[in-house]
């Protein structure tokens, strides 16, 4: 495979004069060809399209248990999204803990889950969380810009979001919560632990899937729960 | 009665034009290609709509595989070795300056200090081996290396570096929790999650980079 130099025929017809044909030089490129494509794989191969990306993320310091003046924060602004795992969503309205039995008006209202075990199953981002979180996010948005003169809200957008993961939540449901949290463009918002309290809720009302699920008896399991913890 | 002497066509063909090809695609190629540092541990992060690119430089990283192992690395070789050094008194380990050699070229810790001195005298090939098993870093209450590492490093480079989360899609959020109590002790609140991009479902949003 040697590169041949050399005339390209032609050689007989000029012969003249004994004067040297003029080669026209002719390189065999193959070996080149070949190096070339080599290395293209090499880089194709190699090359990753897709840019990884960061979101900053801001997490509250740690409360000072003494200080009693913090929290005072309307409850009506308040959403709180309980994330479980299967990459459920519950979430109810209102502060709930702070009075102890205060979880009541809305819990459950319609927990933002869809029977879909393809969904469930599936490693990506489970569709009705777009549908369903940013539809409640916007509903909760819409309703306290409307009701904020009543209120007396200053400001534009009172919501705040209140996220709380559970023990069974995994990394890409806290991914995905704060990217929605960007969507809907919240600024207000906490990324906190779940009460135990909420869990039990939760586990009572996954026990049976929401049929026969009683709100009056989840309550007074909190007003318990939370009266010995606070 | 001579016969019609087909003329052999040559079977020469001009290449050129498929060598510039190549030779171009492989020019894009070498200077669009990023490097990445081989890591120990495969992780496949979760994606979101965050554009900002991942700074190049002056990084803290912090590992999360999908088992929940923490994996710890500083991405300036040169910040290592006093890193590790710090580290080595914290703890009350001396490295050997062959093993602080080993230190400066490895992207991330992910054994216990104790054995971080005898993994460093292995073959690469058995380190593989070794970070198949590997608990990672420790980050229970009572020996939170992690703690320790970040700390360290934050004083050997007088907390120039920023920090990055890189977890798998599927690391339970008791480790993440763990992992972010332990920055929070430091008063360290504000952190980026390593993420793919995805498109921006908004309406009127393209996915660009130009955003920042």
């Amino acid at each position: 495979m040697a590169a041949e130099v050399g005339g390209d025929g032609g050689g007989k017809k000029k012969q003249k004069k004994g004067r040297k044909k003029r080669a026209i030089p002719r390189i065999d490129m193959t070996p080149m060809v070949d190096l070339g494509f080599l290395l293209l794989t090499f880089f194709v191969l190699t090359a990753r399209l897709s840019v990884p990306t960061v979101m900053p993320v801001v997490v509250p310091a740690d409360k000072d248990p003494n200080d009693k003046e913090q929290d005072k924060v309307s409850e009506e602004k308040i959403l709180n999204l309980i994330l479980t795992g299967k990459d459920r969503i519950y979430w109810y309205k209102g502060g709930g803990k702070k009075e102890g039995v205060e979880i009541n008006r809305t819990f459950f209202e319609g927990a933002a889950k869809k029977s879909d075990p393809a969904a469930e199953e599936s490693s990506s981002r489970p569709a009705y969380w777009g549908e369903g979180v940013r539809k409640v996010i916007f509903e909760k948005k819409q309703e306290l810009k409307k009701r904020r003169r009543e209120l007396n809200f200053t400001e534009e957008d009172p919501l705040i979001v209140l996220i709380k993961m559970t023990d069974d939540a995994v990394y890409r449901n806290m991914v995905d919560i704060l990217d929605e949290m960007n969507i809907t463009e919240q600024g207000k918002y906490m990324l906190l632990d779940a009460d135990p309290a909420e869990i039990e809720i939760i586990k009572a009302y996954e026990e049976n899937e929401g049929k026969g699920f009683s709100v009056e008896k989840s309550l007074a399991k909190i007003a318990s729960g939370a009266g010995n913890k606070k | 009665m001579g016969k019609i002497a087909v003329k052999r066509k040559s079977t020469f063909i001009d290449m050129t034009p498929m060598v510039d090809l190549a030779f171009l695609l492989i020019t894009f190629f070498m200077l669009t290609i990023k490097f990445v540092p081989p890591e120990s541990v495969e992780v496949s992060m979760p994606s979101s709509i965050a554009t900002t690119a991942q700074p190049p430089k002056n990084l803290m990283t912090i590992i999360i595989s999908q088992e929940g192992r923490v994996f710890f690395g500083v991405s300036n070789p040169d910040d290592r070795v006093n890193i590790l050094r710090r580290m080595g008194k914290e703890y009350g380990y001396t490295f050997t300056a062959e093993q602080e050699n080993q230190f400066r070229l490895l992207n991330d810790v992910g054994v216990d200090i104790k054995t971080l001195g005898q993994f460093l005298d292995l073959s690469p090939e058995k380190r593989k081996e070794v970070l198949k098993t590997t608990t990672g870093v420790p980050i229970d209450s009572t020996n939170n290396q992690l703690d320790k590492w970040v700390i360290q490093s934050r004083f050997a480079t007088n907390d120039g570096l920023s920090l990055v989360i890189k977890a798998d899609q599927k690391t339970p959020y008791t480790v993440i929790r763990e992992v972010v109590n332990t920055l929070k002790k430091q008063k360290l609140n504000r952190f980026n999650l390593i993420t793919m991009q995805e498109a921006d479902p908004r309406p009127g949003r393209v996915e660009t980079n130009e955003k920042k």
